[in-house]
C-alpha cells in the first residue's frame, strides 16, 4: 500500500508563503510527478511528505495514518536525491547495507564488535546481504558493489543512489530532481529505465522536477505547482491539450504556447488578428487572450483560408520539426509556429500566412482563467 | 632574451632560498650541536658531525659516573647524557598524553558544536557564532590568571587535568569545522535522516569521516600548539617532575653546573622535535589523500 493524502498544507519561510493550503492525494502504485518553475516550493512539498520539513499547518496521511509527528526513519519512505547523497566514505555495498542496518538492528547489534556476538546479527546480516544482492542484480550495480562513490560516474552513482532507496522496499519512492545531473543522453535513457522500474515494482513513485518533458514522459499523473499552489492535477495528456489556466499552458509544453489579444464579438465568438475563431465561448468579459500551441498554427499557401500575416525573424531546425519565431504584421508580438521541414525552406524576413486551428485554440480570460 | 629571462626569475629564487636558509639555519644549528663535542661547538669547527673523536667527558665523570663509561664518541655521549640527565620518554609520555586527549576531547567538543551552527536551524544560531568569533579574539594570556586561580581552587595545579582542561573548547576549531560543514549538502545529511539516523549519529558517522582533510589540519595546529607550548605548564605545574611536558623538561638543561653544555641539550631538543615532525610528515600525506577524496557532490 502507498496511499498519501496532503490536506490544506501551508508552509512559510520567515514571512515568505511557499506553499499555500495545498491539497493532494496521491494513490497506491502511481507515478506522480510534481512539476513546476524553480522555486515554486515543489521540493519543500516533497520534505515535507518526507518528514524532513515541518508543515506550519495541514497533515499528512500515509496508508490513513496521520503522520505529521512522525519521524522521517519512521515513515517508511525512500528518497533520492539529486545530487545522489551517498555516503562518501563507504563503499556502494556499505552505502546500500546502511538503512537496512539502522532499520532491522537492534541497538546492541549496531555496536562496533559487540555486536558481532548477538546471535540474532547473523541472522539479519543474511538477509541484509541477500536483500542487496536482489538489489544490486536489478539495477545492474553488483560489480560496483565494492567501489567508492567516487569511482564512479554519474550514472552507475544514480543507480547506487536508486538501490539504497529500493532495498528498504519503502511504500513510497520520493525522487527530488534525480536525472538533473545527468549529461542530457543519459538523462532520457534513465527516463525510460525508471519508467520501467515502476512498472515492476509497482510502488507509488513522487518524483519532482522542474524539466516538464520528464514530467510528460514518466508520469501516470502530473501535478502542476505554480507560486505554492497546486494548479491543476491530471493525466500529462489532458494537461497538455487542457489546461486549466493561463499559467499551466505556458508553463507546459516546449516551445511555449502562443498567446493574442482577443476581443469578444457581441455574438459570443472571439476575434483575433484578423480571424473569427468558428467556436463560440461561454464568457461575459469584452477581452480575452487566445492561445495555441505551436502546432496548430499552420502555414499556409490558401488563400481561402482565413489567416494572418507574419514575417519570420529566426528559424530553428531541429530536424524532425522546423520552429518559425515570428513577428506578426499588426502587432509588435512575437510567436511561434511549427513547420515540418518537407513544406520547403522559408528563408529569415520571408513573410508567411499563418492559420490556426480553430479546434485547438483555447480562451483565456485576461486574469488568467479557462473560458471553455 | 634568454639570458634576461634567467636573471629575471633567479632573483625570485634567491629571495625565496634566503627565506628557507632562514627557517632551516636554526635546525640545522640543532641537528648539527646534537652531535658534536663541547670543544667543536664552542670553536664552531667540524662542518655538520664533527670529528666524532672518542674522548671522555668531564661533566659526565662530575656526575659520578666511571671515567670507562664516560668514554665515547660526542654524538653517542650526548643522546646518551640527555636521556641519562632527565627522564625524557616520561616527558615526551607526558606529551603525548596532552596533546592527545586535549585533541579527542577538542573533537568530542567542536564536531557536534559546529555541526550545530553549520546545519541546523535554531533561534540565535547567528548569534552564538558571532560569540564563537569573539572568543577568537580573546588572547590566552588575558585569562591566564583567572584561569589559575580556577583551578587552584578546585586544587588542580599540578595535575595532568590542569594542563588539558583550558583547552578542551577549542573556538578555532568550532569556527574551522563550521565553515568546513558549510560546504557538506544538505541532502547528504537529509538522506542520513531518512536511513533512519539520529543527530548524534550523523555527526558521528556522517560529518566526521567527511571531515576527515579538516580535522587533519586542525589536528596539525592543535598538537603543534600544545606540543610547542611552554607558557601554560610553566604556570600550572609547579613542582612534579613528572608532569613536565617535552618543553619544561628542556629547561631541565638550563642552569646548574653544567649550563654550557650545548651537546646534550641539543639532543634533548632533537628528541622532542623529531616526533612533531614525524607526525606532520605522516598526516601530510593523509592530508592530500583526504583532499582528494571526492564524490560528495
Amino acid at each position: 500500500m502507498g496511499t498519501i493524502s496532503l490536506n490544506n498544507i501551508n508552509k512559510s519561510f520567515g514571512s515568505t508563503k511557499v506553499l499555500k493550503q495545498l491539497s493532494l492525494d496521491i494513490q497506491d502504485g502511481e507515478f506522480l510527478t510534481l512539476v513546476g518553475p524553480s522555486g515554486c516550493g515543489k521540493s519543500t512539498l516533497l520534505k515535507i511528505i518526507a518528514g524532513l520539513e515541518q508543515q506550519n499547518s495541514g497533515d499528512v496521511i500515509i496508508d490513513d495514518k496521520n503522520v505529521n509527528s512522525t519521524r522521517a526513519s519512521k515513515r517508511d519512505l525512500a528518497m533520492v536525491f539529486q545530487s545522489y547523497a551517498l555516503y562518501p566514505h563507504l563503499t556502494v555495498r556499505k552505502n546500500l547495507e546502511t538503512p537496512l542496518k539502522l532499520r532491522d538492528y537492534s541497538f546492541v547489534e549496531r555496536l562496533p564488535l559487540i555486536g558481532n556476538f548477538v546471535p540474532s546479527r547473523k541472522e539479519k546480516k543474511k538477509s541484509i546481504d541477500d536483500l542487496v544482492f536482489k538489489t544490486s542484480e536489478t539495477l545492474k550495480i553488483t560489480e560496483l558493489l565494492d567501489r567508492k562513490p567516487g569511482q564512479l560516474s554519474g550514472g552507475q552513482r544514480q543507480r547506487a543512489a536508486l538501490g539504497r532507496a529500493m532495498v528498504r522496499e519503502p511504500v513510497a519512492f520520493l525522487m527530488d530532481e534525480p536525472l538533473s545531473n545527468l549529461d542530457a543522453a543519459l538523462r532520457v535513457h534513465m527516463r525510460s529505465e525508471l519508467s520501467e522500474l515502476h512498472n515492476s515494482l509497482k510502488t507509488t513513485f513522487i518524483y519532482v522536477t522542474h524539466d516538464q518533458a520528464e514530467a510528460l514522459t514518466m508520469s501516470t499523473r502530473m501535478a502542476v505547482m505554480i507560486d505554492g499552489e497546486l494548479l491543476q492535477l491530471d493525466t500529462p495528456s489532458e494537461v497538455y491539450n487542457n489546461p486549466s489556466s493561463l499559467r499551466v499552458a505556458e508553463f507546459v509544453g516546449s516551445p511555449k504556447i502562443n498567446t493574442f489579444d482577443a476581443e469578444i464579438r457581441s455574438d459570443g465568438f472571439a476575434e483575433f488578428n484578423g480571424i473569427r475563431l468558428e467556436k463560440k465561448f461561454n464568457t461575459n468579459s469584452q477581452k480575452a487572450l487566445v492561445a495555441v500551441r505551436p502546432e496548430h498554427l499552420e502555414i499556409t499557401k490558401d488563400s481561402n483560408k482565413p489567416a494572418f500575416e507574419a514575417k519570420v525573424s529566426y528559424k530553428e531546425n531541429l530536424g524532425s520539426d522546423i520552429f518559425y519565431h515570428v513577428q506578426v504584421d499588426q502587432s509588435d508580438s512575437k510567436i511561434i509556429v511549427r513547420g515540418s521541414p518537407q513544406a520547403g525552406l522559408i528563408s529569415n524576413g520571408e513573410t508567411i500566412k499563418i492559420s490556426p486551428s480553430h479546434s485547438e485554440a483555447m480562451l483565456f480570460e485576461i486574469s488568467g482563467e479557462r473560458i471553455r | 632574451m634568454l639570458a634576461r629571462h634567467y636573471i629575471g626569475e633567479s632573483w625570485k629564487h634567491g629571495l625565496l632560498i634566503i627565506g628557507a636558509l632562514i627557517v632551516l639555519i636554526p635546525f640545522y644549528m640543532m641537528v648539527s650541536m646534537s652531535l658534536k663535542s663541547q670543544q667543536e661547538i664552542q670553536s664552531i669547527s667540524g662542518g655538520l658531525v664533527g670529528a666524532q673523536e672518542i674522548q671522555t667527558f668531564p661533566v659526565c665523570t662530575k656526575h659520578g659516573y666511571t671515567e670507562e663509561v664516560c668514554t665515547m664518541r660526542p654524538y653517542k655521549y650526548n643522546f646518551w647524557f640527555a636521556f641519562k640527565k632527565a627522564p625524557i620518554p616520561r616527558y615526551l609520555m607526558n606529551g603525548l598524553i596532552v596533546t592527545v586527549s586535549i585533541f579527542l576531547i577538542q573533537v568530542l567538543i567542536a564536531l557536534p558544536c559546529s555541526y550545530a551552527l553549520a546545519k541546523l536551524r535554531f533561534k540565535g544560531r547567528e548569534f552564538v557564532f558571532s560569540m564563537v568569533l569573539f572568543c577568537l579574539l580573546i588572547p590566552v594570556h588575558a585569562i591566564a590568571l583567572p584561569l589559575y586561580v580556577m583551578l587552584a581552587k578546585a586544587g588542580l595545579v599540578d595535575t595532568y587535568a590542569a594542563l588539558i582542561i583550558p583547552w578542551t573548547i577549542s573556538v578555532f576549531g568550532i569556527f574551522l569545522m563550521r565553515q568546513f560543514f558549510m560546504t557538506v549538502p544538505d541532502e547528504l545529511i537529509d538522506a542520513a535522516r531518512m536511513d533512519g539516523m539520529g543527530e548524534y549519529s550523523i555527526v558521528w558517522k556522517v560529518m566526521l569521516p567527511v571531515a576527515i582533510p579538516a580535522l587533519l589540519a586542525f589536528a596539525i595546529f592543535s598538537v603543534v600548539a600544545h606540543w610547542n607550548d611552554y607558557f601554560w605548564p610553566r604556570i600550572v605545574i609547579t613542582g612534579n617532575r613528572d608532569l613536565f611536558t617535552p618543553p619544561l623538561g628542556i629547561r631541565e638543561f638550563r642552569g646548574g653546573i653544567d649550563s654550557d653544555e650545548f651537546g646534550p641539550m641539543m639532543a634533548s631538543i632533537v628528541t622532542v622535535t623529531v616526533p612533531l615532525i614525524v607526525a606532520f610528515i605522516i598526516a601530510q600525506k593523509r592530508f592530500v589523500e583526504g583532499i582528494t577524496m571526492t564524490g560528495m557532490k
